[in-house]
């Protein structure tokens, strides 16, 4: 299993190919629905982001909360077939990469391909594995949305497996 | 007439929705194992491996199997030589779920459909009750996952349709459905009622046990050939492709309409919880 530093360099993306599986140690910022059409109002109100979306990783999850003595609660991925419509956006923005689950639409695999940028299955329904591997949570943004806000995760060997590479290579 | 006070009923639910949340059901466990034993794709057994090593994981650490711990679906058969006693029954479901989610760290998962704003604590519960002989009170607890309920479908078919329509029903939904609801799922299948109960068979057949198969010869070899059909489709686990895209097809059956086929589809991902209790 190849072991991926975050941010990933453009030539790390670049030497990543659909089906291979990886283990993902840095920071990622969870959104899901909520959040990403907040993101996207933000975007036409001309309004900065909350985080520095240059690079950053996206991981469609919404955790549960954290019991007293851990430091997150499950936390897999969700459908990322929801997110298509926000994905090419803020992929032509500069986010280097997604996590989620299932496949997405053409338009995303194309901006993942014009942005050199990659799309991680994690693997759904692994919530309390994925949960343990993350190190630290602090949430970011819009914490109105509880589960669904932005939580900033250091995760540390978190498995997953290259869904779509920056060639328009694709696991399914 | 035998008195249950509903405090009774709400303790129950409390524990079942505690286990329900962090753990699969033994039946659903072993199909996943066999699963992966069997499995012929490298990534397909890459993703099985993790998911029972996860399962294993939740029960030992007491942690949700998977963060969306789902939407309550409660279904209550009540014993018509019942008096049910104290709080209203709905109070008391609701209750016990809301406990459950506070006191298991479960996600609250609930919102209003317009609004989009959290109820903030997982409820209200959809809960059906029916009606049955008898003085005890059964109760069924499957919390459900929305990326799998987000890829059901109801199908109002021609009768002249038949069987051939309802296994290609099945197969479509889940073909369409794909690496969404995280494969390898368990399929319940409503067939006839009308537009309403036929979508609850589907759910009722969810509470079945994997790998069981309807009583009714007939309903059975639908069952068989649909999940033949499905695992042909070489989606398999997570849509990595593999040999297993589902781990069992239940079929539930009610009287029809001679003008009518309904016939529902509803899909749960691989991480089936479930709880049944008799009071």
């Amino acid at each position: 299993m190849k072991k991926l530093t975050l941010p990933l360099t453009k030539d790390a993306v670049k030497e990543l190919r659909a089906g291979e599986s990886v283990s993902i140690t840095g920071v990622v910022l969870t959104a899901r629905d909520c959040a990403h059409k907040r993101l996207i109002s933000l975007l036409n109100e001309k309004k900065p982001l909350p985080f520095e979306i240059k690079d950053a990783v996206i991981y469609y999850a919404g955790p549960c909360p954290a019991k007293p003595d851990k430091v997150s609660g499950s936390c897999g991925p969700t459908t990322s077939a929801r997110m298509e419509g926000f994905a090419p956006t803020l992929l032509d923005l500069g986010l280097g990469a997604i996590i989620g689950k299932g496949e997405m639409n053409v338009e995303t695999r194309e901006a993942l391909k014009r942005n050199t940028a990659v799309y991680f299955a994690a693997i759904g329904g692994a919530g309390a594995l994925y949960g343990l591997s993350i190190k630290s949570s602090k949430c970011v943004a819009f914490d109105d949305l509880m589960s669904e806000a932005v939580y900033r995760l250091e995760v540390e060997d978190f498995p997953a497996i290259v869904a779509y590479d920056c060639y328009g290579g694709s696991i399914y | 007439m035998r008195k249950i006070n509903t405090s009774v009923i709400e303790e129950t639910v409390y524990n079942m929705a505690l286990h329900a949340g962090v753990s699969i059901t033994p039946a659903c466990l072993d199909a996943m194992n066999f699963a992966c034993e069997v499995e012929g794709s490298d990534a397909a057994r890459f993703a099985l491996e993790t998911l029972i090593d996860n399962a294993h994981v939740a029960s030992t650490e007491n942690l949700p199997v998977c963060q969306d711990t789902g939407l309550a679906v409660v279904i209550l058969e009540i014993g018509q030589e019942v008096f049910l006693e104290g709080k209203a029954l709905k109070d008391a479901v609701n209750n016990g779920v809301r406990r459950a989610y506070a006191d298991g760290y479960f996600r609250k998962s609930v919102c209003d459909p317009i609004t989009r704003k959290n109820t903030g604590d997982n409820t209200p519960a959809v809960i059906h009750t029916e009606v049955v002989e008898g003085d005890k009170v059964s109760i069924t607890y499957l919390p459900k996952g929305f990326g799998s309920e987000n890829m059901s479908r109801l199908y109002m078919l021609k009768p002249a349709q038949g069987v051939e329509g309802i296994i290609d029903a099945i197969v479509e939904t889940v073909k369409l459905a794909g690496s969404r609801p995280c494969p390898p799922v368990f399929v319940g299948v409503g067939i006839g009622g009308s537009f309403d109960t036929c979508a609850f068979l589907a759910k009722k057949a969810l509470t079945r046990e994997v790998g069981t198969y309807n009583p009714r010869e007939d309903i059975a070899e639908i069952e068989r050939e649909a999940l033949r059909k499905i695992n042909a489709l070489n989606i398999g686990c997570q849509g990595f492709h593999g040999d297993t895209t589902a781990l069992g097809v239940a079929c539930e059956w009610a009287h029809t309409h001679i003008a009518g086929l309904p016939v529902a589809v509803n899909i749960q991902c691989h991480c089936v919880r479930l709880e049944k209790e008799v009071l």
